[in-house]
């Protein structure tokens, strides 16, 4: 059985606006659809992405499938259950790691947050240590675990943020942007400990992100959503062949020469005896290539690979 | 929903995250003794103020200084147990804002539970000592019986009550207006401030809207009147005195209900 | 000019909470309520205590609760933004400013104040004129405007005390119990808690000569008409006496706290 099941997943805000037309005082309501009609399921062991612009419902989805938020249609179950009719007793099931904001105690030190929590989900004891030490070693929070939470770098919260979602065994991890504001070796290291992570405990997750290497990194399967709807489901390769993306031959020529004009490739750029030509990324390069080759001095070819921030841009500017 | 098991496991939650802050707390122990005493301090100058009202007047509404004391002490150790165990309530609009009530509704425990529990402040015992110390002056000429000793022990339970309700309720304002954390002031410290004078201070008709409109004339007034002896000089019935823990599950019933009312308009709107 | 800018930021800053405004005059004005009825009660009992009548009395509740956030008699206002920056070593960046750290924060108090005064203090205000007969506005021009400068006489105090409160933050790791026992202090020799003239002597004399005085009897009295010409003269006068000694503790404080920053680096 499905872990998560959403099924025509809508939730619509009524928010009063000022109406700008006429020169009053009285707003008007008006329905924003956040989240339209959206179906997906995950099962268990699946590490998703879930994509989109900025206001695109990413967090209101999250908000539904932790129960803080009730849904004003369809269906949504996760673990079996409703979740915003049994928070609570979901709660126990899921952990949840918001980017922007430390679930932890502020002003008290990681260790203290971490017992509390132990009490709260009432872990036990045995399998705490276990878990605690397990955490501290990976994400190497030895030294940390007396520090007040206040104190730490956002790298350093966000491993505490990571353990504090982790201790209680959910089995399924919900990340909102957990990697915004870190440097590029945080980034890299709580990649490297998600993987793990899902392949050593099975732990599902489910991560919403900006930073599209983030996917790349963790996930087979990418979400897009946009306006609210659904714009895509499937792996990552696919998005590729969905957004109509292109791969890129860079060609150095030995010497300068106008745009090179070759079958199924056209030139985008220009610069000296250097051109970019592209061509559709479900091709074959080998054609293209050969061609090239055959009516031009080369002296050096590289291919790269398209960008996934230009296929979903190309993605939303389609939907 | 609430079934028993939530409810048989809310005070050891509420204890365990409460206990963590009394931990962090000590940790400093110079801030803490400071802000104890000066939190007993502040209240006792309050007390102050109304024994120099007593240098130039005998009575104050036709109360003497002793039996003002009653008033004063009983409504101060109600307040005081109340603030401490669930001032934090207040703070909901700070959670809603910052965002700490989604992490709060992530969590295995109740909302309530999490919110109260919140930053729980052990240093409120000075402000409840200080009102305690009040409380025993003005006990010692009065001529007791088991039923006066009785009726003290419902007064000073059910005004904790009776605030206890206050602050869930008018708190709970904050989910519709984050911001607007002071109102709820009004209701608990002004009704804390309002009943330390004899209600004979003011007009009948503030007195009978404290009675049935806003009832903190139950937090003390009536049960005191009872123990010293006194006939109500509103003529309002002698049983009123009896009548405070009635009053106060009903405000605790109304409390509940404005607190479900506002969760579910949180989780319906998200803000 | 750069004060005014400062203020004018200031006070827009704290004119976005309309919320808690609107709490806020609704808090102050049942407790200008609850106090009217006890004062009443004390003036029915002595008619002429401290001077007073019971109209004298009710008028000073509500100069009382339309003082209470303007003179941040509890605290609060820009020092309590100048301890934070101590806390988290910002300060550094204000030390460093060309413009005098002080004139800038108080510029900042000023234009809370008078964002205060207009909601949190005319809204009381307005309340009490429509509730009780008893209540009177200056009977002269001579009070009202003596009111308005006390008035500001009152806020500068009010900062300078909270800003040797906040200064202490460059030496304790937590200056919260420093803060709030000068609140109390406040509250109690304001006048807010009771009128400092009907304290019994020697603690009259003592209470009227302390710098708290500025914050709510003095004015207060100046509205009731109780100091007129010389005598509102000699009242303005020690206000200012006080501000200058209290100011100038001031910059001493800051300036030893500015040697430690620089020397120990923070």
């Amino acid at each position: 059985m499905a872990l998560i099941d959403a099924t025509d997943l809508s939730r619509t805000f009524v928010v009063r606006r000022k109406d700008a037309g006429r020169r009053s005082l009285r707003r008007r309501r008006e329905e924003v659809h956040a989240v339209h009609g959206v179906t997906f399921s995950v099962e268990p062991g699946e590490m998703v992405g879930y994509i989109g612009p900025n206001g695109a419902g990413k967090s209101t989805t999250i908000k539904m499938l932790t129960g803080i938020l009730v849904p004003t249609g369809g269906r949504l179950t996760v673990a079996g259950v409703e979740p915003s009719r049994h928070r609570t007793e979901l709660a126990r099931r899921i952990g949840v790691v918001f980017g922007q904001r430390t679930t932890l105690w502020w002003d008290l030190p990681l260790r203290d947050s971490f017992e509390l929590l132990q009490k709260i989900y009432a872990i036990e004891p045995a399998r705490y240590r276990e878990n605690l030490d397990a955490f501290v070693t990976l994400l190497e929070l030895g030294d940390l675990l007396d520090t007040p939470v206040r104190q730490l770098s956002l790298g350093q919260r966000m491993r505490g943020d990571i353990t504090a979602a982790l201790l209680h065994d959910p089995e399924v991890l919900y990340l909102d942007e957990p990697t915004i504001g870190l440097d590029v070796v945080s980034k890299g290291r709580l990649r490297e400990f998600l993987r793990t992570l899902n392949a050593e405990r099975g732990t599902t997750l489910l991560l919403t992100t900006h930073d599209l290497q983030d996917i790349e990194a963790l996930c087979d399967r990418v979400i897009v959503i946009d306006h609210g709807t659904l714009a895509y489901d499937g792996t990552l390769a696919g998005l590729h062949g969905r957004g109509g993306s292109m791969r890129t031959l860079v060609v150095d020529l030995v010497d300068e020469a106008p745009a090179i004009s070759v079958p199924g490739a056209s030139v985008r750029r220009v610069e000296g005896p250097r051109q970019w030509l592209s061509f559709p990324a479900d091709a074959s390069a080998a054609p293209v290539v050969a061609a090239v080759a055959a009516s031009y001095a080369v002296a050096d070819l590289s291919i790269q690979e398209p960008d996934i921030e230009d296929v979903i841009r190309e993605l939303y500017s389609r939907s | 929903m609430a079934d028993a098991s939530v409810v048989r496991a809310a005070p050891r939650q509420y204890a365990w995250i409460a206990l963590m802050w009394i931990r962090a707390a000590l940790a400093y122990p110079a801030s803490f003794w400071t802000l104890t005493v000066a939190g007993a301090i502040i209240t006792g100058l309050d007390f102050v103020g109304i024994a120099i009202m007593f240098t130039t007047i005998d009575t104050l509404g036709d109360f003497g200084l002793r039996e003002i004391a009653l008033l004063y002490g009983a409504t101060g150790v109600a307040l005081g147990l109340a603030d401490m165990a669930i001032g934090s309530v207040e703070q909901i609009g700070h959670h809603v804002r910052t965002g700490s009530l989604d992490t709060m509704l992530t969590r295995p425990v109740p909302l309530l539970v999490q919110v109260c529990a919140d930053r729980f402040a052990l240093r409120r015992l000075g402000r409840i000592s200080q009102s305690a110390v009040v409380l025993a002056w003005a006990a010692v000429p009065i001529d007791w019986t088991p039923a006066r000793v009785a009726v003290t022990l419902m007064m000073l339970v059910a005004g904790l009550g009776i605030f206890f309700a206050f602050f869930v309720a008018f708190s709970c304002i904050q989910f519709w207006t984050a911001d607007a954390s002071e109102l709820a002031n009004a209701f608990t410290y002004g009704g804390n401030t309002m009943t330390q004078y004899p209600l004979t201070v003011f007009p009948r008709e503030v007195v009978l809207s404290l009675t049935f409109l806003l009832p903190v004339a139950f937090v003390n007034w009536y049960p005191s009147l009872y123990v010293l002896g006194r006939e109500d000089p509103f003529g309002m019935p002698s049983w009123f005195a009896f009548l405070s823990p009635a009053v106060a599950l009903a405000l605790l019933a109304l409390a509940a209900l404005a607190w479900r009312t506002g969760v579910r308009h949180y989780t319906s709107t998200g803000s | 000019m750069l004060y005014v800018a400062v203020a004018t930021r200031t006070f827009r800053r704290y004119s976005t909470y309309v919320g808690a405004t609107v709490a806020g005059i609704f808090t102050n004005s049942v407790f200008g309520v609850i106090y009217s009825f006890a004062y009443l009660a004390l003036w029915d009992q002595r008619p002429d205590a401290g001077g007073y009548d019971g109209s004298d009395a009710v008028t000073y509740v509500w100069i009382g609760q339309a003082l209470l956030m303007t003179v941040a008699v509890w605290g609060g206002g820009t020092t309590d933004d100048l301890a934070e920056r101590i806390r988290t070593g910002d300060v550094a960046i204000d030390l460093y400013r060309p413009v005098g750290m002080m004139g800038w924060y108080l510029a900042g108090d000023l234009g809370r104040a008078a964002y205060h005064l207009l909601t949190r203090g005319i809204g009381p205000t307005v309340l009490a004129w429509l509730l009780f007969d008893q209540f009177d506005f200056p009977g002269s021009v001579q009070a009202a405007l003596g009111f308005v400068l006390s008035l500001v006489l009152a806020v500068v105090t009010s900062f300078a005390i909270r800003w040797l409160v906040a200064c202490s933050a460059f030496w304790l790791l937590d200056q919260s119990g420093l803060r709030m026992m000068a609140g109390a202090l406040a509250l109690f020799f304001s006048g807010m808690a009771l009128p400092l003239v009907i304290f019994p002597e020697p603690w009259r004399t003592i209470a009227l000569a302390l710098p708290w005085a500025s914050y709510l009897q003095t004015p207060a009295d100046i509205w009731l008409g109780k100091r007129e010409g010389l005598d509102l003269l000699a009242a303005l006068a020690q206000q200012g006496v006080w501000i200058a000694v209290l100011l100038g503790l001031g910059q001493l404080v800051l300036r030893s706290a500015t040697r430690k920053v620089v020397v120990q680096g923070g």
